[in-house]
């Protein structure tokens, strides 16, 4: 266990000593403070719109940008996620970096382990402090708040962490540029899948739907950021709830019960898969 | 026995890296490891610290299996090609390995060890400060954490000047005394020559020659200085040089010196691997 904790501490040093964390933390700031002057705007337009009867344009304003903002804050999330892991196994052990720790007796299990906990550390608390200053943001200028609070950041966090997961997955068996681009592709394909199936919503396509509906389920970060952005209006209905159900992050599927048992289940699995490669991996 | 491997083979694909090695090391000695590139001397040192899974035959470290927990728990090792995250200074780096090798050895082992390896003064700099041959030694002083039975050191010394090879020599020398078992593998003839109680060379996977550096040596004549000059005598051995100075000084000549002239391990190295191959 004290090996264990020492490379979560190991991981950790490691994370915020990397210049990648200086230009995402860089980049955050440059978009908490888009998003404020966004906000800001267009909670200030919102007073001259005319909404037709029935649509409440603060809850409207309101979750499509904090909508932005999650998309933005999962975003953001997984490009810090995968450069925490993308070369933990095989590129460090390229670089001459792994060889000298799991020589130690520790156990590559623990190692690995200790390694996906130190990013998941790392990357849970970025997401659920990007996710707090966004609704922060939309709460000060707009009076507006989402409908679920924590379980939207909970989410947010889960699915980076599942990211971070596959990263370091990939980096068992791929060299690092190869499981960065594998990454952000697979990332790339959860959200296009998302996208699909807003437009199937949006346009009652059955087939569209069941096509996000398996891939959000290949691939749950997916599940879990739609069914987080559904939390932000879930008890927002009559006409304002069917006007967001048409935006851009209105969409969103609910995940439904068996979600988080997949989750875990999902997780399990890249952890099982992961830990056979290691185990069998010449280093 | 500290380290034994019998029958050791490893496969990458089609390529054959060794191809049934058998090896042993007692405590408190230092065997050499010598071979050309892709003799498979860094697989065989990498399968005994558990970094690599032999295809066949099996290796121990003090009994246990080698990359078992307990085999890790009693060896030290420095890597051929390694690097140090260049944040940790010298005594976080030692701190760290003292977690992972659950030393108890505290500040006082950590302080003992960068004095042996000559880097008391840079205690508290950083590793990305730190000069090729300074990370080396720091290298060094990270495999000696925790008081290890046995140390597999590979290239330990290719990035030293010749002062910090000395340390490096005198280090080994200590070690050994104090029953630690080594395994060294290394390129510098004449450092393995200097340290090592025993060699092994390597070639395509196969142990081709063992034995003391003396024993290993072949006789190559006798050459005495007299008043007519150098005078050598290609076929005779050491139990010859008696009887050839007296028959020297018998027929009229004066006798200044004689050597007895053996190979050295480098002539030794090479006749068993080849020139091309070295």
């Amino acid at each position: 266990m004290n090996g264990a904790m020492t490379i979560v501490g190991y991981a950790i040093k490691e994370s915020v000593r990397k210049k990648m964390f200086l230009v995402v933390l860089l980049l955050t700031g440059v978009f908490i403070g888009l998003f404020w002057l966004g906000t800001n705007e267009l909670f200030q337009e919102v007073d001259d719109i005319s909404p037709p009867a029935g649509i409440d344009a603060t809850t409207l304003v309101g979750a499509t940008t904090l909508g932005l903002g999650m998309f933005g804050t999962l975003f953001l999330g997984t490009v810090l996620a995968v450069f925490l892991t993308l070369s933990a196994v095989r590129g460090d052990a390229e670089r001459g970096l792994l060889q000298p720790l799991v020589v130690r007796p520790l156990g590559r299990a623990t190692f690995l382990g200790a390694r996906f906990a130190g990013a998941v550390a790392v990357c849970a608390l970025y997401v659920i402090a990007v996710y707090g200053a966004t609704v922060a943001i939309v709460q000060l200028e707009g009076g507006w708040e989402p409908d679920r609070l924590v379980a939207p950041a909970v989410e947010l966090a889960v699915a980076v962490s599942i990211l971070a997961g596959l990263s370091l997955l990939g980096s068992v068996f791929l060299s690092a540029t190869a499981n960065g681009v594998a990454v952000f592709m697979v990332f790339g394909a959860g959200l296009v899948a998302g996208l699909l199936g807003q437009i199937g919503e949006a346009l009652d396509s059955e087939t569209l739907r069941n096509l996000a509906h398996d891939a959000s389920w290949i691939l749950p970060f997916e599940a879990l950021y739609q069914d987080g952005l559904h939390r932000l209006t879930a008890d927002t209905g009559g006409f304002t709830g069917f006007v967001l159900q048409l935006g851009p992050f209105g969409g969103a599927q609910a995940g439904g019960d068996r979600l988080f048992p997949w989750v875990v289940a999902y997780v399990a699995l890249l952890a099982v898969v992961a830990l056979a490669g290691f185990a069998r991996k010449d280093l | 026995m500290i380290f034994s491997a019998q029958g050791l083979a490893k496969r990458y694909g089609r390529v054959e890296a060794l191809g049934g090695v058998d090896l042993a090391v007692d405590a408190g000695e230092l065997v050499g490891l010598l071979g050309p590139n892709g003799a498979g001397k860094s697989t065989l040192v990498k399968i005994a610290v558990g970094l690599v899974r032999p295809s066949s035959g099996t290796a121990t470290v003090c009994g246990a299996p080698a990359g078992s927990a307990a085999a890790r728990a009693a060896l030290g090792y420095l890597a051929e090609l390694f690097r140090f995250p260049g944040w940790y200074s010298a005594d976080e780096l030692l701190a760290l390995h003292q977690r992972l090798a659950r030393s108890a050895g505290g500040e006082r082992e950590r302080r003992d060890l960068l004095e042996l390896v000559g880097l008391s003064d840079a205690r508290d700099r950083r590793v990305e400060a730190m000069s090729k041959g300074m990370q080396q030694r720091l290298g060094i002083a990270q495999a000696l954490i925790g008081s290890p039975k046995v140390l597999f050191l590979d290239e330990p010394t290719s990035a030293l000047d010749p002062a910090g090879r000395r340390t490096v020599r005198r280090l080994l020398e200590q070690l050994k005394d104090r029953g630690v078992a080594v395994l060294l593998n290394s390129h510098l003839l004449s450092e393995i020559e200097l340290v090592c109680d025993r060699v092994t060379i390597l070639l395509d996977g196969r142990v081709v020659a063992e034995g003391a550096p003396s024993a290993l040596a072949r006789p190559r004549g006798v050459e005495i200085e007299t008043d007519e000059g150098v005078r050598l005598f290609d076929t005779a051995a050491r139990e010859d040089a008696p009887r050839l100075v007296e028959e020297l000084v018998a027929s009229g000549r004066r006798v200044y010196g004689v050597r007895v002239l053996t190979s050295t391990l480098e002539d030794v190295y090479l006749e068993y691997v080849g020139e091309e191959a070295a």
